[in-house]
């Protein structure tokens, strides 16, 4: 196997909040590098750490230490025509739909929006529908239903794939999907997820993962990287880790996955609180 | 939006809030169209003339119709305005302290009690024990006794100036009438003069005007001071909300009231316009309602929807106007409506300390209080100076309190009930 280019790469990351016995190391110097193209995956549960090491990809929370690489180049969002620049390369999908949209805004000016930032504003206005009826279809929606409508009009389901339109339409080098099916049902899941491996295959996009349903991030990914309290404990090629787990906190989670065929075995499951 | 203002005008409260202060408005508005009388006009001699219909004496007299009426009750009623069971006591209690036996005085007939005091009657006489005022009063219901019970008429005489002498014009026999309509001066005047002699509704109106234009002015300062800072302190937050917090933390201790005491009387008395009393309640009120956005900004600014906008590249200033704002509007009109009403409140309590805006220019609802209450208006039961005015005060702060109710229950689904 020929050797990727490296897209993202992170060097000690670390996240601490609070100050003195508050202290709460969130992300504790973590090393990853993911390659251009690959879907990784970051599972852990609650509290692990996940979403905060997303905030701190995105840029939008600092790290307390360490350094993100972008392309091989340290990453600069210090100004925010740099923050600007950093977006048009890496962009998000949230976990709450409900939550993701501003509610007094309209679809059409959510997708002007992505049109613009691509640097599209000056485009005359039937290139523009044109760009967001494709977007629509990619993701099987019918823009001349949409428009003029508020996100909140739609379904779960619906306002997950609309973020996939935006993500169609931005076009980023990165994707960072933030548990992005944990609000919507199970039919609906299969969709989302048929629509991010699309995105790949279409566009090359590196997409990372984040979710707590390990079974979910054996189906979707290349790699998985498995973060407990902060720290990745395990990483590896999709069957390597979940397959042949070496970690029990990895065995733990996998456990946990509810099987259909057989009696869930609930004597490894941790009860104690921490 | 459409969807919103429907829902808050099916909330009763809210609507009961609104008709109140609608009606209050259109008084305000719509009164001075049709009464254009200048409301600091002074046009009473003397001071807290009670509420009633003022018909000119002198217009009624030379009134150019006169017509005969033969009422039976005519000469009943005007025994009894002059004679009421009031006076009929204190009749009986003088002629009783002369010494008249208690048996021989029927207060109920008017003809007997006339003639007793007729012939007990002497001003000269002094009685013991009984205090000057009395003295006086027994000497006023004398005179208005006189010819009580007179059949004749009255003759007008005006002065001949060419030989000095009363010359005769007319009679008004005790028969007749003139219509109201008929007569060229009367004024109605529904809530009396207050202590300079100037009409109390026309000058309430006004003042309500310019209460609720002070209340504007200072609620539009407030609130735009405490959203900016609010939304500065809340959204940037680090060294910047440390420092917004401060200020605002030492504005909290300091009571805004006497703050507010302390910079209008530095002001001076002069410069103490009405706008002026405004910007000034306006500048020491802002505290609450940055605290109250900051605290709101602060749980929107880390929610999906702001990170989203970040995402794609807008400005801070984009993101405060259009993703943190919109969500904090309904609760900022909320707390301007609060604003407003406490601001009346305020430049009531200023003016009644006479620290309000300068007198003789405007009048305000607190300057009408200030007025009534140097004059012992409340001591001497002149109630139509100062009880319309706190009627009209609670009236706004209540419609605008029932209508701040009403929309934090529209927007805030958990104190619905």
């Amino acid at each position: 196997m020929t050797e990727k280019k490296s897209c993202l790469k992170g060097v000690g990351l670390t996240k601490v909040f609070g100050l003195g016995r508050n202290k709460n190391m969130a992300v504790d110097h973590v090393d990853f590098d993911f390659a251009e193209g690959e879907i990784v995956s970051i599972v852990g549960e609650s509290g692990s750490g996940k979403t905060t090491l997303a905030k701190m990809l995105l840029g939008l929370i600092n790290t307390t230490e360490g350094d993100i690489y972008f392309q091989g180049k340290k990453r600069d969002i210090r100004s925010h025509k740099a923050k600007k620049e950093y977006w048009t390369n890496i962009q998000a999908i949230f976990q709450d739909p409900f939550s993701s949209y501003n509610i007094f805004n309209k679809i059409d000016t959510l997708f002007l929006d992505c049109i613009n930032m691509r640097g599209g504003k000056k485009l005359p206005y039937e290139k523009k529908v044109e760009m967001m009826t494709e977007a629509c279809s990619f993701v099987n929606l019918k823009f001349a239903e949409l428009t003029n409508k508020y996100p909140f009009e739609l379904s779960g389901g619906q306002m997950q794939r609309l973020m996939i339109a935006r993500i169609f339409l931005l076009q980023p080098k990165i994707l960072l999907a933030d548990e992005p099916t944990s609000m919507i049902d199970a039919c609906s899941r299969a969709t989302i997820l048929d629509m991010l491996m699309k995105l790949r295959n279409d566009t090359g996009m590196t997409i990372i993962f984040i979710t707590h349903d390990i079974g979910l991030a054996y189906f979707v990914s290349d790699k998985v990287f498995i973060m407990e309290r902060g720290k990745f404990v395990e990483s590896g090629t999709a069957d390597e880790v979940i397959l042949r787990p070496k970690e029990a906190y990895t065995k733990r989670l996998l456990n946990d996955v509810p099987k259909i065929h057989e009696e869930w075995d609930l004597s490894t499951v941790d009860i104690k609180v921490n | 939006m459409k969807h919103t203002l429907q829902q808050v005008f099916r909330s009763s409260k809210f609507v009961t809030g609104f008709c109140i202060f609608a009606a209050i408005l259109m008084v305000v508005i719509f009164y001075p169209l049709f009464v254009p009388n200048p409301p600091l006009e002074i046009i009473a001699q003397g001071s807290f003339f009670p509420p009633g219909t003022y018909v000119s004496t002198y217009d009624t007299v030379f009134s150019s119709k006169a017509y005969t009426l033969n009422l039976t009750d005519a000469a009943t009623k005007r025994i009894a305005a002059k004679l009421g069971d009031q006076e009929r006591n204190d009749i009986k209690e003088y002629l009783m302290l002369v010494g008249v036996p208690e048996d021989q005085i029927d207060s109920t007939n008017t003809i007997l009690l006339l003639d007793l005091w007729e012939k007990n009657y002497d001003p000269t006489k002094k009685i013991s024990g009984m205090i000057f005022s009395k003295v006086r009063y027994f000497e006023r219901l004398n005179k208005s006794l006189d010819g009580l019970l007179s059949e004749e008429g009255l003759i007008l005489a005006s002065p001949n100036i060419d030989t000095g002498t009363l010359e005769q014009v007319g009679i008004i026999n005790l028969s007749d009438y003139v219509n109201i309509k008929e007569v060229a001066s009367v004024r109605t005047l529904p809530l009396g003069t207050d202590n300079f002699g100037r009409d109390v509704l026309t000058q309430l109106v006004k003042a309500t005007s310019v209460s609720l234009m002070i209340g504007l002015i200072a609620g539009l300062i407030a609130t735009f001071i405490g959203l900016v800072l609010g939304l500065l302190s809340g959204y940037v937050g680090g060294m910047l909300d440390d420092i917004i917090m401060f200020i605002t933390n030492l504005f909290t201790v300091i009571p805004s009231f006497v703050l507010l005491i302390l910079i209008s009387y530095s002001v001076g008395q002069e410069h103490r316009g009405a706008v002026m009393v405004a910007a000034v309640i306006g500048f020491t009120s802002w505290v609450w309602t940055t605290r109250a956005v900051r605290s709101q900004v602060i749980s929107l600014r880390n929610r999906d929807h702001v990170n989203l906008s970040k995402l794609s590249g807008h400005s801070i200033g984009y993101i405060i106007t259009h993703d943190i704002l919109p969500y904090i509007a309904s609760y900022v009109v909320m707390a301007l409506i609060l604003q407003i009403s406490s601001a009346i409140l305020a430049e009531a309590s200023l003016s009644i300390l006479g620290l309000g805006p300068k007198t003789s220019e405007v009048p305000t609802l607190g300057l009408m209080m200030n007025w009534a209450m140097i004059y012992q208006a409340q001591i001497l039961g002149k109630w139509w100076a100062y009880f319309p005015v706190l009627l009209v005060i609670a009236m706004i702060t209540f419609s605008m309190n029932l209508m701040n109710t009403g929309l934090d229950q529209v927007f805030n689904p958990a104190l619905r009930d």
